[in-house]
């Protein structure tokens, strides 16, 4: 048994040695917005943040982030009725299709602009090339990525990254 | 818009369960007693089997199709709502359930209407019979591109247009004034002249009396309200905030997880493995040999497979085991070469005398190309729910044909359908992988065996290497031009003839053509994949004309514009992309711009792609513009993004995409070998929509079948290399640089 902290909040989990973060936290946590994809950190979908930092959490082991900040896309927006900066922002590009890759993209998008809040073409394209998204969305996630920067710097005065 | 009118049985109210409904059957028979019972809750009231009304006013359109990105929900919803002026702010959607009430009789319809045979994914929708499923519409199927075009134009607004009628009816009859003087608007019934209004919600009893409309009117487009403006989807705000529920997502009390091995060659039994539980894996509830395959059940999915990898399983060998790729390709030469030879090669299509303008001809150009198979690599991995109790069976699963599902895992387990409930649930991707029926009856084999729901996942493995892919084949092509350049002789030898059947005809002018076709057989399970076999025909027709065009000294939009001269669609497609890609304006070295277009699906579509080939014979695609005429764009955006999200994944399968076979099995796994563009790879798009007039057209696969084509005969125009072979990058670019620069 392993106490692991996500999105604020403590749960004590069973995690044999080496089994991965993800299927603690769709099976256990039932947090299933973070998904499942391909299960070699090749494709993204299963991004979470761990102490702010982007890892695919279908390779990292549980045991590994006990004790730190784990925040899933549960866990971004500041608070029920509010949505994160990005979030709106993916709802006002229009951004997802089927949406299943859509957790990790967002979660890829936010761990970049809390590192960089006004990013290039270039700085967006190398952030997001970890995260597939089949439905090929990808002019509309960098233009919502884009859409979000912008709110942020007009909102500096409310930092809701933090 | 006629068609329905035919069978437009629209029937009147009945009580169900206490509750007054109307019920407005589309097609005969009046089911609404039933349909009640399946969708309505207390004090609603269900308008007709596609609509329901409750107190609070709210309109909820009852959606016979799957959402796996398309926007169906949103978009068949507004066609409705818009017919019956409700207020869309109050417009809510539920899919429909799994039931023979919402057999898609109008897709089916479509494709009677439309073909003269039916793809390949409605076959065995009930019972196996094909015919019988054509008698009986059991169909619900979200496929061919045809929610919008049949369900919405024949059902969903015909739906809306005749709850409206029954409304205003109902109003006229109670305040006593004549129907003409009503006014419908934001789902409130006035009268202007007696300053009275109400609610839909307040007339919907009055209305279940009224006489449904044999013949509702129809609005003109100058009157639609919401059809061709972009509403935002509905189905967003819960796919950013993680609480979309996919089908991976499903929790059920009790439940435990399974996964699955399969033979890893196609068609080969497992021989040995121990079924008795590993002492060394924790977690593990059960290890089951069902034949082709063997499965685990254990408390999670990762104690499932790790125990999985562990199992020592042997399977018979058989007589695919040694089968590669160049054996299937070279089967496939000697069945076309057979097939000339006996001449029991299969006619598509014949006009005048091509053998003969062959033999005439000034020029000939003769190309043979080449595509591979292809999975379809849904973001969302193969799974299904399933829990099987009391003699019956429930499963929840994303389905693209939720009816099918439920008649294999009847017949599969030998029970009634009424005894099997479909729970569909959200799509991560579907791409015509989720019409079939295979993981939901493993699943359902699994859950036979246990006494709690299990919820089979399979690795990304399994799902590339136990898809239904995209056919490889091979293609001969021929044509002969005469002294000015004009095609006057085509002749294609193609092979397999799936859905849609068309698509090996082409759009252009050419007087003398014979299309032929042969089926050897392949062990490799197909598919519908994407535009089916307009991926396939879209990138051999659209190459070779681009041959043509060269061999003619022509340029390639002029040559494909002076071929389509009897098409005035196309003509107009042509002039708004040469104007929108500035066609004539120069690129810099080693860059080159191709264009493609094809009809498939209803819309037609063309694409420019500008691409650059840098000398390590990298290419990268910059830029494509693509215009359609989508007929009438009912959700402009949401068309538009089907164009983006058809060209993103034609792009990923043309550059890279390629299963191959060793050893009679799958050689790829995962996206680390079947690779698919990311983001960095990926092109700007600008996208142009036509509204002809024309009815509209598909959106989920029209711009797939177009991109694979557009970029060869890019690189073509950039390097002087002619790609006849899928994918891109089994053609070694840099020595072209090398030459032309």
């Amino acid at each position: 048994m392993i106490n692991l902290t996500i999105n604020g909040k403590e749960y004590p989990v069973e995690a044999p040695a080496g089994m991965p973060l993800l299927w603690v936290i769709r099976e256990q946590c039932e947090l299933t917005g973070t998904k499942f994809g391909c299960g070699i950190a090749q494709c993204g979908a299963c991004t979470v943040h761990v102490d702010g930092q982007p890892i695919r959490s279908c390779i990292t082991p549980a045991s590994s982030v006990e004790g730190k900040n784990i925040t899933t896309i549960e866990g971004i927006a500041p608070d029920e009725n509010t949505l994160h900066i990005v979030q709106q922002a993916w709802i006002e590009e229009q951004t997802p299709q089927c949406g299943y890759c859509q957790s990790g993209q967002i979660m890829s998008a936010v761990a970049l602009l809390n590192e960089n809040p006004a990013p290039s073409d270039e700085e967006i394209e190398q952030a997001m090339s970890g995260n597939i998204c089949r439905c090929g969305m990808y002019g509309r996630i960098k233009s919502a990525i884009k859409r979000a920067s912008t709110a942020l710097q007009a909102s500096t005065s409310n930092p809701q990254l933090q | 818009m006629k068609k329905w009118t035919r069978r437009a049985f629209i029937g009147t109210g009945i009580l169900a369960s206490g509750a007054l409904v109307i019920g407005v059957a589309i097609r005969p028979g009046n089911r609404s007693s039933k349909v009640a019972g399946l969708i309505a809750e207390e004090g609603e009231t269900v308008m007709n089997i596609w609509l329901k009304i409750s107190p609070d006013n709210t309109v909820t359109a009852i959606i016979p199709h799957a959402e796996m990105g398309q926007g169906v929900h949103t978009t068949l919803a507004m066609m409705l709502a818009d017919e019956m002026d409700a207020d869309w702010s109050k417009v809510k959607f539920m899919e429909a359930p799994a039931d023979k009430e919402y057999a898609n009789y109008v897709v089916a319809k479509g494709f009677i209407a439309g073909n003269k045979t039916f793809p390949k994914f409605l076959e065995g929708t009930i019972d196996g019979v094909f015919l019988t499923a054509v008698k009986s519409m059991n169909f619900q199927i979200t496929g061919g591109s045809a929610s919008v075009r049949f369900t919405g134009q024949q059902g969903m607004r015909i739906a809306g247009a005749a709850a409206k009628a029954m409304l205003l009816q109902a109003a006229a009859d109670t305040w006593k004034v004549p129907v003409e003087e009503l006014k419908a608007e934001k789902s409130i019934i006035s009268h202007p002249a007696s300053n009275q209004s109400t609610t839909f919600a307040e007339l919907a009893q009055a209305a279940a009396k009224v006489k449904a409309p044999k013949q509702p009117r129809l609005k003109t487009p100058e009157e639609f309200t919401l059809m061709g403006t972009s509403q935002p989807r509905l189905d967003i705000p819960a796919k950013v905030t993680g609480a979309a529920k996919f089908g991976m997502d499903v929790v059920l009390p009790n439940m435990k997880y399974a996964t699955i091995k399969a033979a890893p060659v196609f068609g080969a039994k497992v021989k040995t493995v121990n079924t008795s539980i590993p002492s060394d894996s924790e977690g593990v509830l059960k290890v089951l040999n069902l034949e082709n395959a063997v499965a685990v059940v254990a408390e999670g999915y990762w104690q499932a497979k790790s125990a999985l990898d562990r199992l020592n399983i042997e399977f018979e060998s058989t007589e695919n085991e040694g089968k590669s790729q160049d054996d299937i390709f070279n089967g496939y030469q000697m069945a076309m070469d057979k097939a000339l030879e006996e001449e029991s090669i299969e006619e598509h299509f014949r006009s005048g005398d091509a053998p003969t303008a062959l033999s005439e001809a000034e020029t000939i150009v003769e190309a043979e190309y080449q595509l591979p198979f292809l999975a379809h690599a849904t973001m969302e991995p193969m799974n299904c729910t399933a829990w099987v109790h009391n003699g019956k069976c429930e499963i929840w699963c994303g389905s693209q044909n939720p009816l099918g599902a439920k008649a294999a895992v009847a017949e599969f387990l030998d029970i009634s359908p009424e005894q099997v409930t479909v729970h569909n649930q959200l799509l991560g991707g579907g791409f015509g992988r989720r019409s079939e029926t295979d993981v939901i009856k493993q699943a359902v084999a699994i859950a036979k065996e246990v006494d709690f729901p299990v919820k089979l996942i399979w690795s990304r493995e399994e799902d590339t290497q136990h898809d239904v892919y995209r056919e490889a084949t091979i293609s001969r092509m021929k044509a002969g031009l005469d002294q000015s350049g004009n095609p006057v002789a085509y002749s294609h030898q193609f092979l397999f003839k799936h859905h849609p059947p068309e698509a090996a005809d082409i759009p252009y002018t050419v007087p003398n053509q014979l299309i032929q076709f042969t089926s050897p057989s392949s062990f490799v399970p197909w598919g519908n994949w994407r535009s089916v076999d307009h991926s396939v025909h879209g990138f051999l027709t659209e190459s070779f004309i681009d041959e043509l065009a060269f061999a003619a000294k022509k340029d390639p939009l002029a040559f494909r514009k002076n071929l389509t001269q009897d098409k005035p669609r196309f003509q107009k497609v042509l002039n708004l992309i040469q104007e929108k890609s500035d066609w004539n304006s120069p690129l810099p070295a080693n860059w080159g711009r191709g264009i493609a277009i094809a009809q498939s699906f209803g819309s037609i579509v063309a694409e420019v792609a500008e691409v650059e080939v840098n000398v390590e014979g990298k290419v990268k695609v910059h830029r494509v513009v693509c215009v359609a005429d989508a007929g009438f764009a009912i959700h402009p955006d949401g068309f538009k993004a089907q164009m983006e999200s058809g060209i993103i994944y034609g792009l990923a399968a043309a550059m890279s995409g390629e299963i191959t076979i060793e050893n009679g099995a799958v050689a790829q796994s995962n996206f680390h070998d079947y690779q698919v563009t990311r983001m960095s790879d990926a092109p700007r798009i600008e996208t142009y929509i036509i509204n002809s007039g024309n009815p509209p057209g598909g959106a989920g696969e029209p711009s797939t079948p177009v991109i694979a084509p557009a970029v060869t005969n890019a690189i073509f125009n950039a390097t002087g290399v002619r790609i006849r072979q899928l994918p891109i990058s089994k053609t070694d670019l840099r020595v072209s640089i090398q030459q032309t620069t």
